[in-house]
Order: C-alpha cells, then sequence, then structure tokens
C-alpha cells in the first residue's frame, strides 16, 4: 500500500516501572486515513494512542525511548512545545469527559486558550464545529446549558467538536464508542467517514467489526508488539502472520 | 470475624446497622445538646446592645455594653487569616495535584507535613507566633493575630482542599490538556471550576477553626475594648470574650460569655449558608 505518512515511530520502548508495555515498536501512520489498531486487552493500544500527544507523560512511574515523528519533528524530544503538539492533535476518550461548564464554553475553551477572544469569531466557530459533528440543531436553544446535561451520546459528539474547534490535523480514537449506545455509536462511525477527507484519524478499538467498517490501515498489537501493519483488505482478508490470522477469526483474544 | 449460617448473618447484619445508627444518633444528639445550652443560657443574655456596643466602663462587673469590639476583631482577624491561609493553600494544592504525580514522594512528605501540622495544639501556634513577633518586634495586634491564626488554618484548610481536588476525575485532565492547555490553565479553569464547591466548604471549615479558637491569639491579638481594625493594634476576640466573661465571679457576667457563644456559634451558620447558597450557582457545571 502507498500512502503519504503523517506520522512515524521509530524504536519505540515504553515502560511502566519494571514492565514493559510497547516493545520496539516501528510504524508509519498515513495521511488522511483510518488507521485501527487493534489487538487484545492490555496489549498497550492506549499507550501507543496516549505517546502521539504525550498524554502518557501523566502516567504513574513512565520511561520511554525512541522517536515518534509528526510533520518532521520528533514530539517526544523534551525541547518540543507540548501544548503545540496536543493541540494538532485531538482526543476522544473512552468515556466522553465534558468540562465543567457550559455546552458553548466546551467548545470555546480550546479557541479561547489559544487566544481568540472577539466574541463573533468564537459564536462563529462554537456554530461551525457543534454542526460539523451534527449537534448544532439539537442544542442551539440551550447553548448555556451545562454540558453534562446533555446524553452520553451528545457528550461524545460534543468532545469531538472540542476537540475539532483547535483545528488540530489529527484526531485520536481511545475506543471511542465503547460507553455509547448503537445509535450513538454508529453517528460517531459515521462522522469518523467524514472527517478522514480533512483528518488523519487513528482510533483504538477492540471490536472487529468496527475496525472493519472504518479501517483503510490497520495495526495489530500483541503484548506491546507490532505483530502486523498494512492495508485493513490485506489484514482482513490475506493476513500474513498466523496470529493475525487467528485474532482475526477470535481464536485469541 | 464474619459469621455464617442464614441466622447469624442475619444477626451481623442487624447489629451492625444498629452500631451505625447508634453513631449517628450521638453525634446529632451531641450537636442538639451543644446548641441547647448555649441558647438557654445565652439568649436570655442577648440583648441589642450586647451586639451593638462596645463594652463601657463596668461591663465585666454586669454593667452596661456590649462585644461589638469583639465581633467586628473577630470576623475581621478569621477573615483576614483565612485570606492569607487560602493564598497559602491554594498553589500548594494545585502543585499537589496537578504538577506532581500521584506516587511521587514530595507530594507524600507534603501532605504528612500537613497531617503533623494539623495535629499541632493551637497555643503551640499562638506561642510560635509570638516568638515570630518578638523576632519582627511586632507587639500583640490584629496582624499578628492574623498570622498566628492564619498558620493554624493553613494546614486544615490545604488539606480540605487538597481532598476534594483528588477526587476530580483524571479524564477531565486528559480532556483538558489534549486540546493543548498548559498545567496552569487546566488548574485554573478546569479543576478550580470542577472543585469550586469543595473549595469553598474548606475555606469555610478553616475559618470556623480560625474564628473560634482562643489560644492561638491569646498572646498575638491581645485585647482591646475598643472597636479597632488597625493592623498594628491590639484587637478583642470572641472566643477571649468568652473566655474573660466566664473567668469573671459574676454570675450575670457569666451568662453573657454564652451569649457571646451564641454569637460566635450564628456567624459560623450564617456564613456558613449564605456560602452554601452562592456556590450553588456554580454547583450545576460540576462533571460527575
Amino acid at each position: 500500500m502507498i500512502f503519504e505518512e503523517h506520522i512515524r515511530v521509530e524504536d519505540l520502548n515504553v515502560y511502566y516501572g519494571r514492565e514493559q508495555a510497547l516493545k520496539s515498536v516501528n510504524l508509519e501512520i498515513p495521511k488522511k486515513m483510518i488507521t485501527v489498531i487493534i489487538g487484545p486487552s492490555g496489549c498497550g493500544k492506549t499507550t501507543l494512542l496516549k505517546s502521539f500527544n504525550r498524554l502518557l507523560d501523566l502516567q504513574e512511574e513512565v520511561r520511554y525511548s525512541g522517536k515518534i515523528i509528526v510533520d518532521g519533528e520528533n514530539v517526544l524530544s523534551s525541547e518540543v512545545e507540548i501544548t503545540q503538539i496536543r493541540k494538532k492533535m485531538g482526543l476522544l476518550s473512552q468515556k466522553p469527559c465534558s468540562l465543567p461548564m457550559s455546552i458553548y464554553d466546551n467548545v470555546a475553551y480550546g479557541p479561547r486558550i489559544h487566544g481568540i477572544r472577539r466574541k463573533r469569531e468564537l459564536n462563529r466557530i462554537v456554530e461551525h464545529y457543534l454542526s460539523e459533528v451534527g449537534l448544532w440543531e439539537e442544542v442551539k436553544s440551550r447553548l448555556n446549558e451545562p454540558a453534562g446535561r446533555l446524553s452520553i451520546g451528545q457528550q461524545q459528539r460534543l468532545s469531538l467538536a472540542r476537540g475539532l474547534a483547535v483545528e488540530p490535523e489529527i484526531i485520536l480514537g481511545d475506543e471511542p464508542t465503547s460507553a455509547l449506545d448503537p445509535i450513538s455509536s454508529k453517528r460517531i462511525e459515521e462522522k469518523f467517514l467524514e472527517l478522514k477527507n480533512s483528518y488523519t484519524i487513528v482510533i483504538v478499538t477492540h471490536i472487529l467489526r468496527q475496525a472493519r467498517r472504518l479501517a483503510d490501515y490497520v495495526i495489530f498489537l500483541y503484548l506491546g508488539e507490532v505483530v502486523e501493519a498494512g492495508a485493513a483488505k490485506e489484514i482482513f482478508e490475506n493476513p500474513k502472520e498466523e496470529l493475525t490470522r487467528e485474532y482475526i477469526k477470535g481464536i485469541i483474544s | 470475624m464474619i459469621l455464617s449460617g442464614r441466622f447469624w448473618r442475619r444477626v451481623e447484619e442487624r447489629f451492625f446497622l444498629g452500631l451505625m445508627i447508634f453513631s449517628c444518633g450521638v453525634i446529632f444528639l451531641g450537636l442538639v445538646l451543644i446548641l441547647l445550652d448555649i441558647f438557654i443560657k445565652g439568649l436570655p443574655a442577648l440583648s441589642w446592645s450586647m451586639i451593638s456596643q462596645a463594652p463601657k466602663g463596668g461591663f465585666y462587673l454586669g454593667k452596661e455594653g456590649g462585644v461589638l469590639n469583639a465581633i467586628i476583631g473577630s470576623l475581621v482577624l478569621a477573615g483576614g487569616a483565612s485570606l492569607i491561609a487560602f493564598f497559602l493553600s491554594l498553589p500548594l494544592v494545585l502543585f499537589l495535584n496537578i504538577y506532581l504525580k500521584r506516587t511521587s514522594g514530595i507530594s507524600a512528605f507534603i501532605r504528612f507535613s500537613l497531617d503533623v501540622l494539623w495535629g499541632v495544639p493551637s497555643i503551640v501556634y499562638g506561642a510560635f507566633g509570638f516568638t515570630l513577633m518578638l523576632f519582627f518586634g511586632l507587639k500583640a495586634s490584629l496582624l499578628g493575630g492574623m498570622i498566628a491564626v492564619s498558620l493554624l488554618i493553613f494546614p486544615i484548610m490545604s488539606r480540605a482542599m487538597d481532598e476534594v481536588m483528588r477526587m476530580a476525575p483524571r479524564e477531565l485532565l486528559e480532556a483538558s490538556y489534549s486540546v493543548g492547555t498548559t498545567r496552569f490553565e487546566t488548574g485554573i479553569k478546569i479543576v478550580l471550576r470542577q472543585t469550586f464547591p469543595g473549595i469553598i466548604t474548606a475555606v469555610l471549615i478553616a475559618f470556623g477553626r480560625g474564628i473560634g479558637d482562643a489560644a492561638s491569639v491569646i498572646f498575638t491579638a491581645g485585647y482591646s475594648d475598643h472597636i479597632s481594625i488597625s493592623l498594628f493594634r491590639p484587637v478583642a476576640t470572641l472566643p477571649l470574650a468568652i473566655f474573660y466573661q466566664l473567668g469573671t465571679p459574676f454570675p450575670e457576667v457569666q451568662d453573657r460569655a454564652y451569649a457571646c457563644s451564641l454569637i460566635l456559634t450564628m456567624i459560623i451558620i450564617l456564613i456558613s449558608v449564605l456560602t452554601r447558597f452562592l456556590t450553588k450557582k456554580f454547583q450545576k457545571y460540576i462533571v460527575r
């Protein structure tokens, strides 16, 4: 599969205390496509995802080595401006997490942090991104209500809008539909398929059917190592590795 | 020991439930009895002149006057001390909860130190404050009292704030960081907002402790029969007013001590209710 790479991981090792969570990971993630990271629980999927935007730094007793190159810059370098790295990558977590403020302020939070003050400009941003995630019609009459009053599915779309409002290039999703009902999950999946035309999307999931529906590119992680990575079609229909085949058939989990 | 068998399991359940209800009852009864005692003894001695006048000649012999000097003194002193303690506590708890990791040795050490400080008797803070004042050449004054009381309530306030901040969900921090905020921005704009009612409660607990403490102000703030809010003059406080009046041999003056207790209690209740009411407004945004 030929693609333009957006993220390149070189020899990434991550340790929690004495335990090694990722073992010499080498990867390329294609630009403006959906990359799905699959693998059983505890194989390091979330660790890999959180190392991209350095949220890993918040973990206890974490150490890492290697390089993650995004747009020619090593995000693991200590000289890098960590806020700029994170601004570049929106994050959708497992459980939607609204900020303790109104719906409007949730979307305006990021833009305000990055210096946008003019009311008219903020209004435009809020309306634009709420529309982008299909939430505008549902909430336009109650923008000043606490975000916590929305349903879980709505809150996850609000989180997406909040992430998009700082104009990232990459969207990271850590099992973003695992707390949602089937209809809300479907809406999020549809959004991803729309958004991949403008963003590079990386999703972690343990739902194989979801991976099949969304993925252009698949990475299979097992016990902290990349077993196989490649075009979705290849991986699902004709995997090279026996381990991948067994995982996809549901023999191992 | 966990008992087995259907009958014994039921007995066990009943027994411990009974114990829990008993504990609640003791606490509740204690509160009611203390309040009743203060009301019964204090209410008859409470008069308008008690809260509207400073002591006049012969007040401590049962003659005219009131304790307005102590009411104002206590409010200003405890308010100032709470303010000082707040501006010491807030950076500390933000540092503990946002900059340091949970398993960090430094944070364990800071928490341990605060717990030790919490346990230090208030008379020790009074003595320590007095030593400080001697060192700086300060006489017994409002400022001296504020400093001593702020030292006393600082560990209480910061530990209470720390407990609510530790409860703030980690995902909230991640959600904030992932739009590219600094730790400070996340602390001020997200964590503080999320924990605001708890922060207010922490300040209140500390204020209540500060306004009710006699031992820490006895050497440091002194006492004055005049209404004074000058930082460098001695100032009267309610706990000391109670202490001095109880110390007189006259029953009518001793009754006034109860009236002072009543005033003190009412001040704390009033401020609690008022602040709760005000924080309601912020409560609705909290993420659960």
